[in-house]
């Protein structure tokens, strides 16, 4: 791209004729008129015809509100109080309702995040599209439904015909998002807004999705304003972007020159703290704090209680927006006037790159903490007029590993792949069928409430949403302790507080927490909360499910690092369930790769990630999105969904999806090939 | 002791819950959790307001709760034991006692000083004229009642008012000196801020209602001396006294009816949905059976057993009083059958959801039993939907009450309670000129505590339900 | 789905003899004939004869449970239960203790409460419904507050009041329609408006409530934004797309109580005199007849369970996502 420019508060704007959307000064408030938040605060934007802008954040930072805003569909508490939004020079605040209704889903459309609650469950999906498509196209009514079959086609729904009459709950996460884009698609936008289109989506989905977005655009034209938190799907598909903190722009850039150079702290420290593969030995860089509540007066950058160049100007004085260059602009003090390069920028972020105390244990140790051997979870379905089991979905078909103490083995897979039951199984939170779960050489399967209890002490659990998973009307410290006084381990009150406060400091929080309720944390601190409670009956295995999924990008990497740390001091094995490879290449010492309640392959990190035998291991690798332009694979492309785990398909459960499939694959299950030491996979063409 | 105290069956009830209430405020107190729903009630202004209003009837539902047997005047030979009188009174008739012994023959209109039928009477002369007679009572002081009454209806009036706005101001600078104190700042300094109304729990709102309260109140205990202000009966009793008296029926079969349900109900349905399998089955199977017997019906029968069991057996009680009043302990209980199943299948829900909740699922891997389970994570957790319904289930019941009285298997006939005078008042409708008081009496008193009771109820569950604070 | 209602009707049956043994426990074993016959014959002073004689004519006389004069199945079928409660299950009322046919007085009595109940839940459900929508058009104004100000005062009066002010104006003072009675054919129109009104009226206040509350939660889904994205006008918003999804749980809880319609409602038919069965069973609770009470406790069981039954197959009907397992 020639000619970038960017709008900053203190110059005149010269619009370019190219230019789509101006947004100029954009402030949105939310709340009650006593304490607004401010949650738009003056944001400039500059979107030219067909291109992918990208808006980029943590959540909280108002990125959902400016585009909100933009489309005028404000929940009833908010306001816009200043600004424009000139969409090729109409300035959509300034229309009636009666005409920006013309614009929405006209010129301008919208995706959103949950394509689960964002289709009206009782409408037919055919129906739901023909409903756009007649409010924006003046068509006789006999040809909309052929109108609508297109509309399906271009957006890779097959077998449109049937799907037409098909209700969402009846479609996968997948093709709702598709039946969204469709939806959009119909009254020909020019900007697309995709809020956060692919966040709840698995990576092989989501770049399905991705690609089709891609492929829309070159076809028709039209501009995409892609709303994420994902600095990969960022890399991988916007020409520009912008990076937003506290409702306010701090950073816009061309993508190749954010990622070769970001200008704004916050950037940075964002672009550290993603885990990979390259940061095995060190620890990752975190933003400490929280994005702050909207509804202060700031009074001076907003970033500075977290910024690790934080300088005494910052706090009182507020950054004014600088344009570093023709494509670039930031908002810091670094930056004064005129330089080029930044007062502190140079100096490394704190704690990225220290090395750790001690490098990752070896894998010499042979004997077997946890030895899992075709473990089965099968839920009954029952049907008839007697309620008869008339067949089972097989959550976990036949999962056979092993980890070693003091290691991490990553349990790796889509949503639905079983995984998250694997883990529950062996703690005999959901019974499982068959198999067996050997503990230090202990069965533990079939084993009651009570004769699990001796175990119960060396085997914990964290889970995904450290909101559900502490009870809001216990006070933290009888969370932590409560297995202390359960398992009999610490009876005496005084003794278990004790033990807490020390809990407490080794997951790095004040002893304070103690007689405070869990909703006064944040999800960073409630998940060291339940890293506590889990440490507290000193287990040797800790099932993580999805530990830090739910959490933003900089405090997912605390926690990781805060469970790095607690590895080598307490020499911890860790089962690590999780569908992001970044993680796993960062943590994990083994892996294994889980599809259709069955693991394909596994083997050592190292091993899987730089080298996948298995074509599914293969496509889910690819489909990552990945900074590193030098590092992106072509992506594979997996055609379909995963198939139901009540009815896997005969023979290799991957074989319809898979891409290397030949006959042979469709008649049996592969066997257990094995080709190395370490390294497992079950495919006939491996 | 002057006094020989009586604890009837729903006395010891409403003793019951009020221990209850104490116990749970002391709770409430020390548990920041519980405590923060509450606070929003109060710092509701709908909630202040209908707390005062409510206030008002459960301190007149309270005074009626307490009984006793007053004692004899002694007889005049020494040594003879100590007689009380049968009937039992409460603290209300006794305040009340002016109203209660007043009666005269039959209905009055409000504020009359004449009979509502004509009567033959007997003239100074000896002839018979048929006219309206004179009230024993109501407004017998005046001499000329035709001229004087305007007058004096306003002259007492205003004297009530001003007593009224007396009470009302001492009340409101007592409280407005405690709360100086609890917020450590001067008197004038809380004055303004309420009266500007910058305080966080809207005491402006408050003492406004509170004022009306009390003045209507006064206004009334004052014109009620000399007047029957809201007529009199078929019998003569004064209307104001029994509606009143209502009160207390009215309250009871709200508050004890979820009382005695709710063990059974919160039990069953945690447990249901905890332990789900074979127990849920029977216990579905249970209020599923329950449920499809239609209420009014079960009701209706099991009174009309414990008529024929009284009937046989009349010899075992030993008033009216308690006879009554076993009659409305057993149509709180029935009643209390009938409404437990529709909590149950809210818990049994609740409960449903709760046990797959991950905090749920880490206490079970940390081996924590069953029954400490239930009792740390599920229960407290529930405990909202507990207290909705509680909220939520009072006006219903105190509107069955009128409806069951008037298909006369609700309180007992001599019972004092809105349905039984809506049921005798509604027969008299068809007379002319209409009788109306008792019907506008009870519709009053009424319609204020069921509103005030639905109006709270709101502020409550607004307050409680987690998924409304989020949608905020 | 057949599977399904059978797995359901044969659920029935286990709930039905519970219902039948807590009205046997009730009626036979705490309530004993002995003590029915005295009521009956008048409180106190009856001879032992007296009673034998008045059990004899009822049919009360036999064994409760089991009678062992009999032989073989008879011990079990000559006893009250078998009489007075299992025949039940093959609709078999059985005659009332003055000597009347239930069954045939049932048939003939649902007509009367069919002609009022149906009116008032059709012309109460179109209102409130329109009033409910008319609210969340205005939500969020003063039209808003003031419509739930007036629905919660109008839900706190007690339904005898809306019965007794609906005489009082429409028929004593304006002397519009009767104030009560019923008359066979097309005649009793007039006899109907009263109760419909009445009947309408009183239900608005909780009705229109719920139904705004039902409304408001819809208009919160993120559905309704996306369908506000696609440039759709607020009414087809609200007509189209909330409209439809808060009609499931409106409709799934108007079939739960179709069935008990045929059971009229106590109150109304007493005030305005319907021979209907609302008005049946007032009567006999009032005369203290058993064996109607029974009857309507068992009918109206039947036609609960029956309403669930049709409630959980409307849902099919109404919600694509709901298939029966």
């Amino acid at each position: 791209m020639t000619g970038l420019q960017t709008a900053g508060p203190e110059r005149e704007p010269a619009s370019l004729p190219d230019v789509l959307l101006q947004v100029e000064g954009l402030t949105t408030l939310l709340g009650d008129a006593v304490r607004p938040s401010r949650v738009v605060d003056g944001v400039d934007l500059e979107i030219r015809q067909g291109e992918t802008f990208a808006l980029l954040g943590e959540s909280g930072c108002g990125k959902s509100m400016t585009a909100l805003s933009l489309m005028r569909l404000l929940p009833s508490s908010g306001r816009i109080t200043a600004g424009s939004v000139r969409l090729a020079g109409r300035d959509l605040l300034r229309l009636t309702e009666g005409e920006m209704r013309r614009v929405r889903g006209g010129r301008l459309a919208m995706i959103f995040q949950e394509p689960q609650t964002s289709l009206n469950p009782v409408m037919s999906v055919g129906d739901q599209i023909a409903e756009s498509v007649r409010v924006h196209e003046d068509r006789s009514r006999a040809r909309i439904p052929e109108r609508v079959l297109d509309l399906m086609r271009a957006v890779g729904i097959p077998d449109p015909r049937r799907r037409v009459e098909e209700y969402p709950h009846q479609l996968s996460g997948g093709m709702k998002q598709r039946i969204m884009i469709a939806m959009a698609l119909a009254g020909g936008p020019q900007l697309l807004i995709a809020d956060e289109p692919t966040t709840a989506l698995d990576v092989t989905i989501q770049a399905q999705v991705l690609r089709l977005l891609k492929d829309l655009q070159r076809e028709t034209g039209m501009a995409v304003l892609l709303i994420t938190h994902d600095l990969g799907v960022v890399a991988e598909t916007a020409d520009r972007l912008a990076v937003m903190y506290a409702g306010q722009i701090v950073e816009t850039a061309t993508t190749d020159a954010f990622f070769a150079a970001p200008a704004h702290p916050y950037s940075r420290q964002l672009m550290e703290s993603v885990p990979s593969a390259d940061k095995r030995s060190a620890r990752l860089a975190v933003i400490p704090g929280r994005v702050p509540h909207l509804h202060q007066a700031f009074s001076g950058c907003r970033f500075a209680e977290r910024c690790y160049a934080v300088m005494p100007q910052c706090r009182h004085q507020t950054p004014i927006w600088r344009d570093l260059g023709p494509a670039q602009g930031v908002r810091c003090h670094l930056w004064s006037q005129g330089q080029t390069q930044p007062d502190g920028l140079s100096r490394q972020a704190a704690g990225a790159a220290r090395p750790l105390d001690a490098p990752p244990a070896g894998g010499g140790d042979s004997d077997r903490l946890l030895e899992v051997h075709e473990l089965k979870v099968h839920f009954p379905i029952h049907s008839g007029v007697f309620r008869r089991v008339v067949g089972y979905v097989r959550a976990v078909d036949g999962v056979t590993f092993e980890l070693q103490p003091g290691r991490t083995l990553a349990l790796v897979g889509e949503s639905g792949c079983g995984k998250t039951s694997a883990g529950k199984g062996i703690l005999q939170l959901v019974t499982p069928s068959g198999g067996s779960i050997r503990y230090c050489g202990q069965e533990l399967v079939g084993l009651g409430h009570r004769r699990m209890r001796p175990f119960r002490k060396d085997l914990q659990i964290i889970f995904q949403d450290p909101y559900a998973a502490m009870n809001p009307r216990m006070l933290v410290g009888d969370v932590i302790g409560e297995g202390l006084q359960a398992l009999g381990i610490e009876r005496s009150r005084s003794g278990r507080m004790r033990r807490v406060a020390q809990l407490l400091d080794l997951v790095g929080m004040d002893e304070d927490a103690v007689a405070r309720y869990p909703h006064e944390f944040s999800g960073g601190q409630r998940q060291r909360i339940c890293i506590a409670r889990a440490l507290a009956v000193e287990p040797k295995l800790i099932i993580c499910d999805e530990p830090t999924s739910a959490l933003d990008v900089s405090v997912q990497a605390q926690i990781l690092n805060l469970l790095k740390d607690l590895q080598d001091r307490l020499g911890l094995a860790y089962l690590f369930i999780t569908h992001d490879i970044s993680v796993v290449a960062y943590l994990a010492h083994e892996v294994a790769v889980m599809y259709l309640g069955r693991v394909v392959e596994r083997g050592r990190v190292h091993e899987i990630l730089d080298d996948p035998r298995h074509p599914y291991t293969r496509a889910l690798l690819s489909a990552v999105p990945v900074v590193d332009p030098q590092r992106r694979r072509a992506v594979i492309r997996l055609d379909g969904d995963m198939p139901s785990p009540s009815d896997p398909p005969s023979g290799c459960f991957f074989h319809p999806r898979c891409p290397d499939a030949v006959d042979a694959c469709a008649r049996t299950y592969p066997e257990e090939k094995r080709l190395s030491m370490s390294r497992v996979v079950h495919c006939l063409r491996a | 002791m002057p006094f020989l105290p009586v604890v009837l069956w729903t006395d010891g009830l409403v003793y019951v819950l009020l221990g209850l209430m104490a116990a749970f405020a002391l709770y409430a107190s020390r548990h920041e959790h519980i405590r923060a729903p509450w606070r929003r009630v109060v710092r509701a202004r709908v909630g202040v307001a209908t707390i005062v209003v409510l206030g008002f009837y459960v301190a007149v539902g309270l005074l009626d709760t307490v009984h006793f047997r007053l004692k004899l005047p002694q007889p005049a030979e020494a040594g003879a034991g100590v007689q009380f009188a049968p009937e039992v009174l409460s603290l209300l008739d006794l305040a009340l006692a002016g109203l209660r012994e007043r009666q005269e023959k039959t209905y009055s209109a409000p504020f009359a000083t004449h009979l509502f039928v004509k009567e033959a009477i007997e003239q100074p002369d000896g002839s018979l004229v048929r006219d309206f007679p004179r009230l024993d009572h109501g407004g017998a002081h005046l001499a000329d009642p035709a001229r004087q009454r305007g007058g004096d209806i306003a002259w007492r009036g205003l004297k009530g008012a001003l007593q009224g706005l007396l009470i009302w101001a001492l009340v409101c600078a007592g409280l407005i000196r405690w709360i100086a104190r609890v917020r450590g700042e001067p008197p004038a300094k809380t004055r303004s801020d309420i009266l500007a109304g910058r305080t966080l729990i809207p005491w402006r709102t408050a003492f406004v209602v509170l004022g009306l309260m009390l003045l209507v109140s006064a206004v009334a205990v004052e014109l009620s001396r000399m007047y029957h202000i809201l007529g009199t009966d078929k019998v003569g009793e004064d209307v104001f006294y029994q509606t009143l008296k209502s009160i207390r029926t009215g309250l009871l079969i709200g508050t004890l009816t979820t009382l005695v349900m709710l063990p059974a109900a919160v039990m069953l349905g945690i447990m249901a949905g905890y332990f789900r399998g074979w127990v849920d089955d029977i216990i579905q199977y249970l209020y599923t059976t329950l449920n499809s017997i239609p209420g009014v019906l079960l009701i209706a029968a099991a009174i009309l057993l414990l008529q024929v069991y009284m009937s046989n057996h009349a010899d075992e009680f030993a008033s009216l009083v308690e006879r009554a009043d076993l009659r409305l302990l057993f149509l709180v209980l029935i009643l209390g059958v009938t409404s437990w199943t529709g909590l149950c299948r809210l818990l049994r829900g609740e409960s449903l959801k709760l046990r797959e909740v991950d905090f749920v699922q880490a206490s079970t891997a940390l081996g924590v039993g069953h029954f400490t389970l239930i009792g740390r994570h599920i229960l407290p957790n529930v405990m909202h939907v507990v207290l909705i319904t509680l909220v939520l289930d009072f006006s219903g019941l105190v509107l069955a009450e009128a409806v069951l009285s008037y298909i006369n298997i609700g309180v007992d006939p001599t019972m004092n309670s809105w349905g039984n005078m809506i049921n005798s008042a509604r027969l008299e409708l068809a007379r002319d000129p209409v009788v109306w008081w008792s019907l506008a009496a009870a519709f009053v008193f009424m319609f204020t505590l069921v509103l005030a009771a639905n109006l709270f109820a709101d502020v409550v569950r607004d307050a409680f339900d987690p998924r409304l604070r989020g949608a905020q | 789905m057949t599977a399904y209602i059978i797995r359901r009707l044969l659920y029935a049956i286990p709930i039905l003899i519970g219902v039948n043994l807590i009205t046997f426990v009730l009626f036979f074993v705490v309530n004993s004939p002995d003590d029915m016959a005295r009521m009956h014959l008048g409180e106190k002073r009856v001879t032992e004869e007296a009673i034998q004689t008045w059990k004899e004519e009822q049919g009360y006389a036999r064994p409760l449970l089991y009678n062992p004069d009999a032989s073989g199945l008879r011990r079990l079928t000559e006893t009250i239960f078998f009489d007075k409660s299992v025949r039940l299950f093959v609709f078999d009322f059985g005659s009332s203790d003055n000597g009347r046919d239930i069954g045939y007085d049932i048939s003939q009595r649902m007509w009367p409460s069919l002609a009022i109940a149906v009116p008032v839940l059709m012309v109460g459900l179109a209102f409130n419904i329109s009033y409910a929508l008319f609210i969340i058009f205005f939500r969020a104004t003063y039209l808003d507050l003031g419509s739930v100000v007036l629905l919660v005062a109008m839900m706190s009066i007690s339904g005898l009041f809306y019965i007794i002010g609906g005489q009082f104006i429409l028929s004593k003072l304006f002397h519009l329609v009767p104030i009560s009675g019923y008359d066979t054919g097309v005649e009793a129109w007039k006899f109907l408006i009263l109760p419909v009104i009445v009947g309408v009226i009183g239900g608005i206040g909780s009705g229109t409530r719920w139904y705004r509350t039902l409304f408001l939660e819809e208009i919160s889904k993120d559905y309704v934004r996306t369908a506000r994205a696609k440039g759709l006008s607020e009414r087809r918003v609200l007509f189209r797309h909330v409209l439809q999804n808060a009609l499931i749980p409106i409709l799934t809880g108007v079939v739960v109580v179709l069935p008990l319609l045929f059971m009229g409602s106590l109150i109304t038919e007493s005030f305005f005199g319907i021979p209907g069965l609302g008005s049946y069973t007032i009567d006999a609770i009032n005369g203290q007849d058993f064996a109607i009470v029974r009857s309507m406790v068992f009918l109206g069981a039947v036609l609960y369970i029956v309403g669930l039954i049709l409630t959980d197959i409307s849902y099919t009907l109404v919600d694509p996502r709901v298939r029966l397992q």
